[in-house]
């Protein structure tokens, strides 16, 4: 199938290719919105991909009050990685340092999953034997002491193993600002999407990569067939009116969460049209060898 | 399949132990043999036929109607359905449960839900004393479930309790949660003498400040708690109270530190 346009911008025929991952999620209240934000950012910091972070975290949801265990502003948190085992060394590591530490922070588990990690379970030796352990209704705390009163802790979260990482489109326009808005359009819908999170900063990579490069050690290194500084030195995938190539990149609690985060964002682009944003709309992947899940571009179309 | 139904037909000559009429205990009996099961505790020796008069087949659901003091260990360690009683209920209802709900509606007598570990027993009018409380001699208390007293519960309540919930809509008698080992105690309506009474761990509740308690408790502050948002939340959502019982920043004293101490008695501001 040829190229097809949509509102004047072209949707290459391709498709994103993403890989089977291991995913949880919590649940961080605190008295107000900016500390549980607050929390929340903090712990998801340097969680942009598993090449180097371990994991690839961020923010699913905002939750109002009325939608939190303990009536307060919380987030919705998830978390992935490629194994259990990193899964809850990230998890334990990230809300050891950067809730507990937060104040008036409370953690609870986000996720139902096939299988549970440890959360306040690990977490309450902080208390040093001070801490009390509480089961409401069925669920077990734990109620750590700190300096502003208490950490409350659930024991457990879940351990979900259908997440896909890797789910991506690119937004290619004339200049990088009409790219960044395009991009930023993309990410604000898919802040919409329940169960899908932008892991990049702001949910926008520069950086796309290729597996591998020429010097030795390098797992990713730059995809400069989308680099349009060497568009006419290399075999370019890049037309002569891209100046600026941006990639969003999706995690996805299931197969459903992804495509559904994908269509989301590319409706944002194409609703804001070629000339204040995107001109082409591409993807990345790896042949469709390595990856269990594609999603084709056309599939992807509102 | 109806409910099996125990109708009263007048009140019992004596004191009766009702133990052996829960699904467990009825499942390897005939239907047509449950008239002639001796339930009488004294020289009277009465049978079920007796004293009740019997309608439908279905073990998991058990109703009671009409009800006595004398009507003893009503659904002891029913694992599973329902148990109803339509009236009052004598000693040691609900013990040694482990599931399923059983319902008084009415009073109960002492040593209701005397060491369940499961299920939910819930009593419309007033317990005795010894709410959940071990039997003499016996070592653990409480150690599972959830007992909701909408009345008054006598002395004693939750003593020697280790799991679970206990809550007491219209006040308990003195040394409610005496003895805790841990679990937690809600009373609403006022506390007798000495609240949590040589208590080790665990967590008694109050709707109020306790108008005695033991000198060695120590006040504790009253900082911000999500546990009181969490366990009221609870509470609400059980339709064990309409409105919050601590608020944001209840009041903690710490004890009983006549022994380990870490329990904790908080009422709110």
């Amino acid at each position: 199938m040829p190229n097809v346009s949509v509102n004047g911008i072209v949707i290459d025929d391709t498709f994103a290719e993403a890989f089977g991952m291991r995913a949880t999620a919590i649940i961080i209240t605190a008295p107000n919105r900016k500390w549980a934000r607050q929390a929340a950012i903090t712990m998801t910091g340097f969680a942009t991909s598993v090449i180097g972070c371990g994991c690839e975290a961020a923010i699913d949801v905002e939750l109002p009050p009325s939608a939190t265990p303990d009536g307060r502003p919380g987030c919705r948190v998830m978390i992935f990685a490629m194994g259990t085992d990193e899964l809850q060394k990230q998890l334990l590591n990230r809300v050891g340092q950067c809730v507990l530490t937060s104040p008036g922070s409370a953690c609870f588990a986000g996720l139902e999953g096939s299988a549970a990690l440890k959360l306040g379970s690990a977490l309450r030796y902080f208390g040093d034997g001070w801490q009390i352990s509480k089961k409401i209704g069925g669920r077990h705390f734990w109620r750590v002491p700190v300096m502003d009163g208490e950490f409350l802790c659930e024991a457990t979260t879940g351990l979900t193993k259908a997440a896909v990482g890797g789910g991506n489109f690119f937004v290619m326009a004339e200049t990088s600002a009409r790219a960044l808005l395009a991009a930023e359009v993309a990410v604000a819908a898919i802040g919409l999407v329940p169960g899908a999170i932008v892991p990049f900063p702001g949910g926008i990579a520069r950086s796309g990569s290729k597996i591998g490069g020429k010097y030795k050690g390098m797992i990713a290194s730059a995809n400069e067939a989308y680099a349009p500084t060497l568009r006419g030195v290399v075999r370019s995938e890049l037309g002569a009116d891209i100046n600026a190539v941006l990639e969003i990149v999706i995690d996805g609690e299931t197969n459903d969460a992804v495509a559904a985060a994908m269509k989301a964002g590319i409706k944002a682009v194409i609703e804001l049209g070629p000339k204040r944003g995107a001109v082409r709309i591409s993807a990345g992947n790896y042949g469709g060898k390595l990856g269990k899940f594609i999603y084709s571009l056309k599939d992807m179309l509102p | 399949m109806k409910a099996l139904t125990f109708t009263l037909v007048a009140e019992p000559p004596e004191r009766l132990d009702l133990s052996l009429l829960t699904a467990e205990r009825l499942a390897g009996i005939e239907r047509r043999d449950f008239e002639k099961i001796r339930i009488g505790m004294s020289k009277h020796g009465s049978k079920v036929g007796d004293i009740f008069r019997v309608a439908g087949n279905n073990l998991l659901d058990i109703v009671f109607e009409g009800g006595s003091a004398r009507l003893d260990r009503v659904a002891e360690a029913m694992r599973g359905g329902s148990v109803r009683v339509v009236g009052d209920a004598g000693a040691q209802a609900g013990r040694a449960m482990r599931g399923g709900t059983l319902t008084i509606e009415g009073n109960a007598g002492p040593h209701a839900g005397s060491g369940m570990r499961g299920g939910r027993l819930e009593i419309t009018g007033n317990a005795g004393d010894h709410l959940g409380a071990p039997l003499a001699g016996e070592l653990a208390g409480m150690n599972g479930g959830v007992l909701i007293v909408r009345g008054k519960a006598g002395a004693f309540a939750a003593d020697r309790m280790r799991r679970g919930l206990i809550a007491v809509l219209k006040g308990a008698g003195d040394n409610a949660g005496s003895r805790m080992i841990a679990g937690t105690l809600v009373v609403a309506g006022g506390t007798g003498e000495m609240p949590g009474y040589l208590m080790r761990r665990g967590s008694i509740l109050l709707d109020r400040a306790p108008k005695s308690l033991s000198p060695s408790f120590v006040e504790c502050g009253a900082p911000e708690s999500v546990f009181a948002a969490v366990i009221d939340r609870h509470l609400i959502a059980e339709a064990i109270l309409k409105r919050p019982l601590l608020g944001n920043a209840p009041q903690k004293y710490g004890g009983d530190n006549a022994v380990l101490g870490m329990g904790e008695v908080l009422f709110p501001r």
